[in-house]
């Protein structure tokens, strides 16, 4: 009975590599009256003995207008060229149950500021191929002028277009080594 | 570094073009300023005519741009805002977006009028349009007030303070080039 309480309140201990292909790392942002979002798509996540690490390339950002990403790459922005990647490592990791929140220090623009994950583990459950598999559903809200980004644009009606609270979705599908 | 060098006036005795004659005799050892004069060739954006290659002088302008370290703009105000050739000009630098001459590129604005602010709303509109484009502003600040006492009868830049705060934008445009080279 004890190894079940301890594996509802910890990680897995072990290598687990995300498999990109079933993980997304995504962003969202309230835009005038909607949700804009993206994703990216080159980026590598793993949990090693407890501790939850990823990068992932900005070059990578995908949205669905070209323009729009030229602009998320240049200095208004990521400024994708002098600052290439972003990153993640945890500081601290508590799990109850289905439920987990990862501290860590997230990296954009070459500014880190420490962040909490919040969200759900499933798993570690075996695939129909025989690997083990962990589930990590996570997300959290930045407010992207810490990090350097303060573009914005007024409305008609004088409210800035683009808010400054960007929530980041990690959802990922973690492989065991 | 080479600095291309852009004013936004046609006019002959333009004080903006004087600003940028002064920065290029104020230049450090190793600072290379020089003036574009193609401004006056660039024809109206017209998307029907935005293909591969554009007009011959909107070419000269991307290659100029792209041939450069870094660019320097001084722009006069024209009813508030940026004169309408020179957005112009950059409307067409600009496409296509994602791959643009600007892009990356560092770039100072300073700017000149006959009245007392120096065009500071025409080159605040200028760093908004050079900023989307993906261009590398720097934090430079040079707003040109009563332009005309500031030049003598051959329209040479005489005032002191001028002359050194051009010294200075040209410091800042170096230390926005230098990393760049350093990671090249």
């Amino acid at each position: 009975m004890s190894t079940t309480i301890e594996q509802t309140r910890a990680l897995p201990t072990g290598t687990w590599t995300a498999d990109t292909v079933h993980s997304s790392l995504s962003f969202e942002v309230p835009y005038a009256v909607a949700t804009f979002s993206g994703a990216v798509t080159d980026f590598e996540v793993a949990l090693e003995d407890g501790t939850l690490a990823g990068s992932a390339r900005i070059a990578s950002l995908k949205v669905k207008d070209e323009a729009l990403q030229a602009h998320l790459a240049s200095p208004e922005f990521f400024d994708a060229e002098r600052h290439p990647e972003l990153r993640f490592v945890s500081t601290a990791i508590r799990r109850d149950g289905d439920s987990v929140e990862i501290d860590g220090d997230l990296t954009l623009k070459g500014i880190s500021k420490p962040v909490t994950l919040r969200g759900t583990v499933t798993g570690p459950a075996v695939d129909h191929f025989g690997a083990t598999r962990l589930g990590l559903a996570l997300q959290t809200t930045i407010d992207r002028t810490e990090f350097g980004m303060s573009w914005n644009m007024p409305l008609p009606n004088g409210e800035p277009a683009l808010a400054n609270e960007v929530t980041l979705k990690a959802d990922l599908t973690l492989v065991g080594a | 570094m080479r600095v291309l060098a852009i004013s936004g006036s046609l006019r002959r005795g333009s004080h903006n073009a004087a600003l940028l004659r002064a920065a290029a005799e104020e230049a450090p050892r190793g600072v290379d300023v020089r003036l574009w004069n193609g401004l006056r060739e660039i024809p109206p954006y017209d998307a029907d005519d935005d293909v591969v290659p554009g007009p011959p002088a909107v070419e000269e302008l991307r290659a100029a741009v792209r041939a450069a370290d870094a660019v320097l703009i001084a722009t006069p105000e024209y009813n508030a805002s940026v004169p309408g050739a020179l957005k112009n000009a950059l409307d067409w630098a600009s496409r296509p977006l994602a791959t643009n001459a600007f892009r990356n590129k560092p770039v100072a604005v300073i700017g000149s009028s006959t009245g007392a602010f120096g065009a500071v709303w025409s080159q605040a509109e200028l760093r908004k349009v050079l900023a989307t484009m993906g261009a590398r502003v720097v934090d430079a600040e040079l707003a040109v007030g009563h332009a005309q006492e500031k030049l003598d009868a051959d329209g040479r830049v005489v005032d002191d303070e001028v002359r050194d705060s051009l010294r200075e934008v040209l410091q800042l445009l170096e230390a926005e080039v230098a990393p760049a080279l350093v990671a090249a």
